[in-house]
């Protein structure tokens, strides 16, 4: 695959070291001489200097031949810009674009990119990840489809404990897809009941997971 | 006419002087207070201090209630983006975007951007005094 990184900083650089070690080609664009210099000295010649924004050097680069690029620079306007040249005048059928400001994943979504990654998103799960039994965890949201699979312990006070799931009347739309139990996994039916401390992850609809929440957790 | 104005530098502070005392409603957006030290005494609009590529800066200067939105920064991709923004998601009427990169500038004009290169003017029109001397 060959996979067009654009922005030379930490994240990029990593994400190309990472690429090449899986065997893929790669090259970073880069505005700052010294960045590129101390890429080319560690990853060798993967490296060309210029502003990614421009058509031309997404041209030279051979965007017209990647089969991603991926604009990871500190700036969410310039990574749109990156990924929009890309797509529409390189007919790059994939781009993913790096998010700083969570906000704006609503408005790449509508202005066309493919997918994006906000770091300050996946902080936050991981700082949720660290907060035992107090939310649900999200561990996957399928932006497109409005669902979310999301993770959480039942309480000792929530008032599904000790009933079986056929009497327990979930959130419009949300099922229970694993019940974890020392070290047991249940894949549950109408039959099995929920104990506290269980582990169970659930398939809902964004909107109902405060209502879930409150049915598991209390 | 309702106009929100992206940028506060020399172009921007003008054209709210010039739609300000004209008698329309301006709001104009720069990221530093400091630069509305450019706008005219008269200046009878809205300032709102703040990126343009953040949603919530962009209201408060009223875009969801503008008859024309005009990016002016001294960024290409902020104006590129924060048009589009208020274009696509606000259904802004009038759009206009300066964009300094000639190349970029081409490439926005054919995806549907109404654009102004100030470096291609400016070149186009020296070109022409210089012929005609």
């Amino acid at each position: 695959m060959y996979v067009v990184v654009c922005g030379g900083g930490k994240v990029g650089f990593y994400l190309a070291k990472t690429l090449i070690n899986e065997g893929h080609e790669v090259l970073i664009i880069e505005k700052d001489k010294k960045k590129c210099d101390l890429i080319a000295e560690e990853l060798g010649s993967v490296v060309t200097r210029g502003d990614a924004a421009e058509a031309s050097t997404l041209g030279d680069a051979g965007a017209n031949r990647a089969d991603v690029v991926v604009a990871v620079t500190g700036d969410d306007e310039d990574n749109l810009v990156i990924c929009q040249v890309a797509k529409r005048k390189f007919g790059v059928n994939r781009t993913i674009a790096r998010i700083n400001n969570p906000k704006n994943e609503r408005i790449f979504k509508v202005l066309g990119i493919d997918a994006t990654v906000s770091s300050t998103d996946l902080i936050m799960s991981h700082i949720e990840a660290e907060i035992p039994q107090q939310a649900l965890v999200h561990l996957l949201r399928l932006r497109q489809a409005n669902v979310e699979i999301v993770e959480g312990v039942i309480s000792a006070h929530a008032e599904v404990v000790g009933k079986k799931l056929k009497d327990i009347t979930l959130p419009p739309q949300s099922v229970i897809l694993l019940v974890a139990r020392d070290a047991e996994t249940i894949i549950p039916s109408g039959n099995t009941a929920l104990q506290a401390g269980d582990e169970v992850i659930a398939l809902t609809r964004v909107e109902q997971e405060r209502a879930l929440r409150s049915l598991l957790i209390g | 006419m309702r106009v929100v104005i992206l940028g506060c530098g020399r172009v921007g502070a003008r054209l709210a002087n010039v739609l300000s005392h004209a008698g329309h409603t301006v709001g104009i957006i720069d990221k530093s207070a400091d630069a509305f030290r450019r706008l005219a005494p008269g200046f009878r609009g809205l300032t709102v201090v703040g990126t343009g590529i953040d949603e919530d800066v962009l209201r408060r200067a009223g875009i969801d209630q503008a008859d024309v939105f005009a990016a002016v920064t001294d960024a290409d991709n902020t104006n590129i983006m924060a048009s589009q923004v208020a274009e696509v998601i606000y259904r802004v009427p009038k759009v206009i975007t300066r964009i300094y990169d000639p190349i970029r500038n081409e490439a926005y004009q054919t995806l549907g951007l109404e654009t102004v290169c100030p470096t291609t003017l400016g070149a186009e029109r020296i070109k022409q005094m210089l012929e005609r001397s």
